[in-house]
């Protein structure tokens, strides 16, 4: 009664473990789907405040370890906070200011035309042309400060998007259930 | 005629008493008056007078921008003293767009476009009129009534329900409307009727009304197909989904419009404004407002956009003393206001004076689970799982609970034993989900934005080397082609 018990459920297991192989073989995928999930996370905006030269180089080595959850500037704690779930680390947000939704402008009366703002531009977000005044798309603007940082006459400066009563919205109560 | 059942539902004091039982009054007009641009749902309207300018009584001070959108009339003649930013009546005391008006005295109208007979009319026509004169839902949606009239005319409605149903406590201007001017109500559905052409139309009107029921049913008699249901008295009936559920038995699905189940909802002031707009040409320049609460002398006041609240206010006698609170629309579901240094608009039913005991924050204690909240909910939701949802952040699984679906009506606030703020989480919720699917949304768009970028780029460093192999090409050839000279020459 004992013997067909063992020599069936050895046989399923050698079954089970032919094909678990063949699968593992035969049905890989290809990029690190935990690359792919972090990437999803960051804001795609290219910026390259982290160091990497963009997202995707970023999601790689956090994916690889060699990058810490808190990397990210545009994303805040809130994306660190998240990134570290995801990664199942332990991450102290403790540092890291809430970034404030922010857009660069121009100032008019600056301004001299250099094109080096809108040349670093990530999202192509500055419009201009050599010895024009340039001015920026507030609605493709990411809020990076790379234009702030190359400007020569510190005519870009970055302010906090408005909130208006379209994005206005209810705080969480303050006591609860 | 016999109504439905629908869920839950809360019996709130109705204190309309004060109000309902004295007359609509006029109060003179203000000197300056606060036109906001955005007092509707859709995107402000864009001004077409310049400061200075002077304008009569009801012409067009600011057009609609976009398809769902109101245009916005000057409310007296005077002149235009500046377009600026002004507090507007909402909660979070933000600044809107505001056209000022200094009023002239004399009040003097602009031209208008009357029609004798409506029913010569083209129904389109009729449509296109209401949305140029700006009515808005005068419920306080304030969604563009003419835009709800052609999605109505697109898909077959059976049912046109006329909502009467004024369950917010303190309010009344619903009631003294068809208690004082029947006869013009009945008209504004009467074209109503004629634009949208349903099998049947049923004015709804909550039972604590008694003689508004007996005005409208007396200017109804010999209209065709115009029917005049009496509701029990139960908050919140006057809400459009509560209101179809209770006249036609049928509830509007997650997530669809009552379109979809052949039902169109108007409130009985948004048949009023209609029949000023067709038979008068006059656009929606006033609206009642039922001043209530702790004022010297509550009533009902026809009072013009862009009055300001305190003006309104001083003329109802003014605020009692330990006035701790003034509230735009009804307590149960109208907006907090941080001070009355703001206008009337065409949302405003009520402004409500409250005291500091009657605002007075209770702390709230710990759930017991006594699930008076399920109860009272009129969408079936369960909302005290919502809220421990929505406090740990889990907004995702409260979504999944129908978070969509709360109309957020705060029964369940009302009726929590433990004070909990249920509705206040709801609110929050569907902001922050708002907000982030906005952030969601830039992200996208910032992706693209930066891969045509990258792809601009790499093109650019392409035709560059290209560039550059074919001039060396060529000053290659030239090279040889030259030293082939020289060696012919030699």
């Amino acid at each position: 009664m004992i013997i067909p018990a063992i020599l069936s459920l050895t046989g399923m297991g050698l079954l089970l473990g032919i094909l678990l192989s063949l699968a593992a073989r035969y049905l890989r995928v290809e990029a690190d789907p935990l690359e792919t999930e972090i990437e999803n996370l960051l804001p795609g905006s290219q910026c390259g405040q982290c160091g990497y030269p963009g997202c995707a180089p970023a999601a790689a080595a956090l994916a690889k370890g060699e990058a810490l959850v808190t990397l990210c500037p545009p994303g805040g704690p809130s994306l660190a906070a998240e990134l570290a779930l995801k990664l199942g680390v332990e991450a102290d947000l403790s540092g890291m200011e809430e970034s404030i939704p922010a857009f660069a402008r121009v100032d008019e009366s600056r301004c001299i035309g250099c094109t080096r703002c809108f040349k670093i531009c990530p999202t192509d977000a500055i419009i201009g042309a050599p010895k024009q005044i340039h001015a920026v798309v507030s609605d493709a603007c990411i809020g990076c400060r790379k234009c702030v940082d190359v400007c020569p006459t510190e005519c870009l400066r970055m302010h906090a998007i408005p909130v208006t009563l379209k994005t206005w919205h209810w705080p969480i109560p303050a006591y609860g259930p | 005629m016999k109504l439905f059942q629908f869920r839950g539902g809360v019996h709130p004091e109705g204190n309309k008493q004060p109000t309902a039982d004295k007359p609509v009054v006029r109060p003179t007009m203000p000197e300056r008056l606060y036109v906001p641009l955005l007092q509707h749902v859709g995107p402000p309207a864009e001004p077409v007078v310049k400061t200075g300018q002077r304008v009569l009584k009801g012409q067009l001070i600011a057009r609609a921008a976009g398809h769902v959108s109101a245009p916005v009339h000057a409310p007296t003649s005077g002149i235009i003293c500046a377009i600026n930013d002004f507090q507007a009546p909402h909660a979070s005391g933000l600044p809107v767009m505001t056209i000022m008006i200094e009023s002239d005295g004399r009040d003097e109208w602009t031209d208008l476009t009357p029609s004798e007979d409506p029913f010569q009319l083209d129904p389109e026509e009729i449509a296109i009129r209401v949305g140029a004169a700006g009515v808005v839902g005068l419920g306080g949606a304030t969604f563009p009534a003419s835009v709800k009239l052609q999605q109505a005319r697109n898909s077959k409605i059976e049912t046109l329900i006329i909502n009467g149903g004024e369950c917010e406590p303190y309010l009344s201007c619903d009631d003294r409307l068809m208690q004082e001017r029947p006869n013009e109500v009945i008209d504004g559905i009467r074209i109503l009727q004629y634009v949208v052409q349903p099998e049947k139309v049923i004015i709804a009107i909550e039972d604590n009304k008694s003689l508004a029921i007996e005005a409208i049913r007396e200017a109804a008699k010999g209209h065709e197909n115009i029917e005049v249901a009496v509701a029990p008295t139960c908050y919140p009936l006057g809400s459009a989904k509560q209101m179809i559920q209770a006249v036609t038995g049928k509830e509007v699905p997650a997530g669809a419009r009552s379109n979809d189940i052949g039902v169109l909802v108007h409130n009985v002031g948004t048949a009023y404004a209609v029949h000023r707009a067709i038979r008068h040409g006059q656009p929606l320049i006033s609206r009642i407002v039922t001043v209530g609460g702790a004022v010297t002398n509550p009533q009902n006041v026809e009072a013009p956009i862009g009055m300001l609240i305190s003006d309104l206010l001083n003329f109802c006698g003014g605020t009692a003393d330990g006035v701790q609170r003034i509230v735009m629309g009804g307590p149960m579901m109208g907006q907090m206001l941080p001070g009355a240094n703001t206008p009337v608009i065409k949302g405003c039913s009520g402004i409500i004076a409250l005291t500091e005991a009657q605002v007075a924050a209770r702390k709230p204690g710990p759930c017991i689970r006594c699930s008076s909240c399920i109860k009272a909910c009129p969408m079936g939701l369960v909302p005290l799982e919502m809220a421990g949802l929505i406090r740990n952040n889990e907004l995702d699984k409260a979504l999944e609970l129908g978070l969509r679906d709360c109309i957020a009506c705060g029964s369940c606030s009302f009726v929590c034993p433990s004070n909990i703020p249920l509705v206040q989480y709801f609110n929050y919720a569907k902001g922050e989900l708002e907000m982030r699917k906005r952030a969601e949304h830039k992200a996208v768009e910032t992706r693209k934005l930066s891969e045509s970028r990258q792809a601009r780029l790499d093109a650019q460093q392409k035709a560059r080397a290209e560039a550059l192999a074919k001039s060396k090409a060529a000053a290659a050839a030239k090279k040889s082609s030259s030293s082939d000279e020289t060696g012919a020459a030699a």
